[in-house]
């Protein structure tokens, strides 16, 4: 709880919040990255469609629009320097119908202004050759070469540890609670864990963005609107989708996606539905229902019986206008160095695009720094490179059985349906960001979002972390402090 | 020490599995083993500390783990391999096992008939697709029955139920015993799912409400179950409004149905039903892949383990005789080697019998011309089983050499032919 | 199923279609039994805890004092199936035994 010093404190570890983190651990600054919650990714980065997207549906001239192609751009080298998962399977914007088909074109023309390369119109026919089970309706879509799908919580961890491992110290449930201000001047911040002095904050608090910018008087009107978005997963043994599948965009959201990811398994949705609670990710029935019908609309054949998961992601949705005044938008990216307060880098409203933004919002944020004076040195130990720790399920039977020759633990299988090992678990548990709950876990090894849903593995799973944190079982939490799994041994208490 | 090859391989420790294993033994299988992802025997019985079984097989009604305990012990007497703490990764339709353990690391083992013991898993929350939170304190019955009588965990204070199944009815009873409150089970069919004797038992007996028509709208509760919402539904199964109710509790536990587990039936390329979840099987138990087998609660959920074990019998039984005759076949082939001068022989293999009906056709091309006369000769070692004169051989032409029916008697003698070409 | 009752004694049954259920319902109506199933704390064992049960049904109003008697009891590791971890348990002639064996952790490899 002492007083520190930093450089930099950076508010909210989510995807951007890490980005900026690594990008930032290549200077010699002290910087400091706090997350309220017990893990880093909980907000907005916890659940989304994990879409790398091309750039064609920002409004031209935005924020959005910049960061977003500039962004996608930057991921393949990202993703083999940080070693998470990115595929550049380009994405399809798919008509239904002739009406739709004639929103292709302005679609395209949009792309292009956006700088967007790569973009193709097909007809009906070449899209039933690549998705088999479109519906046959489909007259045409867009075909955005550029976009791509990742592990999105894959993102967030790589790049905090890396910054961590450059020597970024990271603080969870650490709480921002206010400003400390000379005169006009923010030099520190007050969290529940103590103040902590700094020549910078940068404001990536997502969902909180605007609560942390009104404690320094900036920008009273802004408000972020939480838009909550429901999604189904399928079991990838009996859905194949093979891409990934827009539908003509309304006004108001990307719309309703089916959609492959990185790990095999078939996604629906997400609706949008604006909510007042920043911490509402409860499942629907109208959701779902909504969800439903968007989906069945691009795949008639999908089914119900096959979904294994549902979940649903907030948008932290903010109300800025873009900060060009000749670009009619009132819903763009936030990023600043205001001029009424000194030392505070804002971003605000960071939704989709966010997660393809977020390395360009990074480099951007270093811009701002040096525009405004900061040298930033380079330290000559930087190391941009993290390695991936082993993943048992992708590895060959050759590989495998060396790596249960080197570590034993990798022979106990821990997760039947995604074949995640106990050595990876307990990996996950001592690496530089450990995981320290089951859904910690969750998010690092993919375990348990299988068919079973974690009705084998919990038990295990309690286990290995009551023994490798050296803690009694009833301390082992779902996601931190108040979502524990057990409350007492069994034999504790008479029976009424 | 694991062996390379068995006769039978088991998937699987519960109730089906063992009597499989015990009995594929019996029947005259020469190397079983069984692989278990638990690390004792018994399967899904030794947390079913209820009554309730062996009332058929033993005419004796006991609790679940004596009922595995029988067998466990008949095992350990017939020299049965076991491999616990184990998984089993793979199989293929040509019955080649890939399973990985702690304490054996990763192993490749082959066999000649394999039986699918894997039981069932519990139906999920997500699967039901439940509304609400996805707070800590929700669990199928089934995880929780193994935090109260293995782990020796209570996983809540107050619970509700959904499901009158015999798993939701007797963890009710348990949950009760160990002092905890079960407030209500929640049942959304117009009738009871589970035996009358585990509602008089473990609901009438402890006053815990039944509520049929009933299902739960929605989980409440951000870090830990806070309350369910129950509703009421009409004949459609609709939900009828006006009648939720919040029950507070901290734990929502689901015993809404049981799968059987396919995901290594799925890699053995065996068909499935869709109707069962499990695979087709006929009168032997065999599968639509020759040589696998499956029984129990892997092929359909039984009631009563009783049944259970006869079927793991009868599927040991023919797993057994199965292997049995594969290995008797097994000698009844002769693989053909490509000897001096031949490039590769077809076919590669031979059943002996074969000669009994007429003359085998051997085909092969030899990797260098000779221009001059030469013998094409079929080898058992030094023992010469038949030749053929050519004036010369080429790589580009095929060279045909029969096997005569004269040749039945030194044929038998060979595991191994080869072919070879030498000058005259 | 109806039952007509003389004073204590069950007079006439009728729609009931098993034998056994005269007994069975005298007995529940004058003296319910259940048979008694539950878990025990072990020392020492790959277990935390050893299942047990009662060899015969026990009177229905002693369950929950059985249960406290068998609470207050720890067991040491080996257990055998079989072992009787409570004679004549409350008085009633009924025996708790244990429902299978929980070898002692140093013996598991």
């Amino acid at each position: 709880m002492a007083d520190r010093e930093y450089d930099v404190i950076i508010i909210g570890a989510g995807v951007v919040g890490s980005m900026v983190a690594r990008f930032l651990s290549r200077y010699k600054l002290d910087v400091l990255l706090i997350e309220k919650d017990s893990d880093i990714g909980m907000g907005a980065s916890s659940a989304n469609t994990a879409i790398i997207h091309a750039g064609y549906d920002p409004k031209p001239g935005t924020l959005k629009a910049e960061m977003n192609v500039m962004g996608n751009q930057m991921f393949d080298q990202l993703a083999g320097e940080l070693n998470f998962t990115f595929e550049r399977r380009g994405d399809y914007v798919v008509a239904i119908g002739p009406e739709e088909f004639a929103k292709l074109e302005s679609l395209r023309q949009q792309g292009l202004e956006n700088g967007v390369p790569g973009m193709v119109i097909l007809n009906g026919a070449d899209v039933r050759r690549r998705e088999r089970n479109i519906n046959p309706e489909v007259s045409g879509a867009l075909w955005a070469t550029t976009g791509g799908i990742c592990d999105p919580f894959g993102v967030v961890i790589a790049a905090a540890e890396n910054a961590v491992v450059n020597g970024v110290t990271l603080m969870t449930d650490t709480v921002f609670q206010d400003f400390i201000m000379e005169g006009k001047r923010i030099v520190g911040i007050k969290t529940n864990r103590g103040d902590f002095r700094s020549r910078w904050v940068v404001n990536s608090a997502g969902l909180y963005s605007d609560v942390v910018m009104h404690k320094a008087g900036l920008r009273p009107e802004f408000k972020i609107t939480p838009r909550k978005g429901e999604y189904y997963v399928f079991d990838k043994a009996e859905i194949t989708i093979n891409n990934v599948l827009f539908p003509v965009p309304s006004a108001t959201s990307k719309g309703i996606l089916v959609t492959t990811t990185v790990h095999g398994n078939t996604i629906i949705g997400p609706n949008a539905l604006e909510i007042d609670d920043k911490e509402d990710r409860s499942i629907t029935r109208e959701g779902l229902d909504e969800i439903w019908q968007g989906a069945i609309n691009l795949v008639p054949s999908l089914s119900l019986r096959y979904s294994i998961a549902e979940f649903a992601g907030l948008r932290p949705g903010g109300n800025a206008p873009c900060a060009n005044p000749d670009v009619k938008y009132d819903k763009d990216f936030i990023i600043e160095i205001p001029k009424q307060v000194d030392g505070l880098v804002n971003l605000g409203g960071i939704e989709s695009p966010g997660l393809s933004s977020s390395p360009a919002i990074a480099v951007r944020v270093i811009d701002l720094l040096k525009g405004a004076g900061e040298k930033l040195e380079e330290k000559s130990e930087w190391n941009p490179i993290r390695r991936a720790r082993p993943r048992f399920r992708d590895m060959l039977p050759t590989e495998q059985k060396l790596l249960i020759e080197n570590d034993p633990s990798y022979g106990r299988i821990i997760c039947r349906c995604e074949n995640v090992t106990e050595g990876e678990i307990v990996a996950e548990i001592h690496a530089p960001i450990p995981a320290r709950t089951y859904d910690a876990i969750k998010r690092r090894t993919w375990l348990g979002t299988g068919r079973c849903q974690g009705g084998f593995d919990t038990p295990r799973v309690v286990e290995i972390l009551a023994r490798e944190l050296g803690v009694s079982p009833l301390e082992i939490s779902k996601k931190g402090k108040g979502s524990e799994f057990l409350v007492r041994p069994t034999k504790d208490k008479e029976a009424e | 020490m694991l062996k390379e090859k068995y006769d039978v391989i088991v998937i699987g420790a519960g109730p089906a599995g063992l009597a499989a294993a015990i009995e594929a033994k019996k029947t005259g299988a020469q190397d079983v083993l069984v692989i278990e992802r638990a690390q004792e025997l018994g399967g899904i019985l030794q947390q079913c500390i209820h009554n309730g079984f062996g009332l058929l097989i033993f005419k004796k009604d006991m609790p679940g783990p004596a009922y595995a305990q029988h067998f466990i012990d008949e095992l350990a007497g017939l020299h049965i391999d076991t491999l616990l703490d184990a998984m089993a990764l793979n199989v293929t339709s040509e019955r080649h096992v890939y399973a990985t353990s702690r304490w054996s690391g990763f192993v490749e083992l082959d066999t000649r008939a394999l039986v699918l013991a894997m039981g069932c898993r519990e139906r999920t929350r997500a699967q039901i697709a439940l509304p609400g939170t996805r707070p800590a304190g929700v669990y199928t019955a089934g995880t929780a029955q193994r935090f109260v009588n293995i782990e020796g965990f209570m996983p809540g204070k107050r619970f509700v139920i959904l499901g009158s199944g015999d798993i939701g009815m007797i963890m009710a009873r348990r949950l009760t015993f160990e002092g905890a409150k079960v407030e209500r089970v929640l049942e959304i069919m117009p009738f009871l799912t589970g035996l009358t004797r585990n509602y008089v038992q473990c609901l009438m007996d402890y006053d815990i409400p039944l509520q049929l028509h009933h299902t739960v709208k929605r989980i409440m509760g951000n870090d830990r179950v806070e309350a369910i919402e129950s509703v009421q539904i009409d004949k459609q199964r609709q939900p009828i409004p006006g009648t939720e109710e919040t029950i507070p509790c901290d734990t929502l536990l689901l015993s809404v149905g049981l799968i059987p587990e396919n995901e290594l039936s799925r890699k053995a390329g065996v068909s499935l039903d869709s109707v069962t979840g499990g695979p087709f099987v006929d009168e032997k138990m065999q599968t639509s892949v020759p040589g696998i087998f499956a029984a129990g609660n892997v092929v359909h959920v039984y009631d009563l383990v009783d049944w259970v074990t006869e079927a793991g019998l009868l599927c040991g039984r023919n797993a057994a005789q199965y292997a049995i005759t594969e290995r008797k076949n097994h000698g009844r082939r002769v693989k053909m080697k490509a000897g001096d001068n031949v490039r590769y022989v077809v076919p590669h293999v031979m059943d002996k019998e074969s000669l009994a009906e007429s003359a085998q056709r051997l085909q092969m091309r030899v990797t260098l011309p000779i221009e001059e006369p030469v013998w094409v000769e079929v080898m058992n070692g030094e023992e010469r089983v038949t030749r053929k004169a050519e004036l010369y051989v080429r790589p580009g032409e095929m060279v045909n050499i029969d096997i005569p029916q004269s040749a039945y008697d030194a044929v038998q003698r060979a595991s191994e032919l080869s072919v070879r070409v030498v000058r005259r | 199923m109806d039952v007509t009752m003389e004073g204590e004694a069950v007079v006439k049954m009728e729609g009931n279609s098993c034998k056994r259920g005269i007994d069975y319902v005298t007995g529940e109506l004058k003296d319910p039994r259940r048979m008694v199933t539950t878990t025990v704390r072990v020392r020492g064992g790959v277990h935390p805890l050893a299942p047990v049960y009662t060899e015969s049904p026990i009177p229905k109003p002693r369950i929950l004092d059985l249960l406290a008697e068998i609470r207050r009891i720890e067991l040491k590791a080996p257990v055998k199936f079989g072992d009787v971890i409570i004679k004549n348990a409350l008085g009633t002639g009924v025996n708790v035994l244990a429902s299978r064996n929980i070898p002692a952790k140093s013996e598991a490899s």
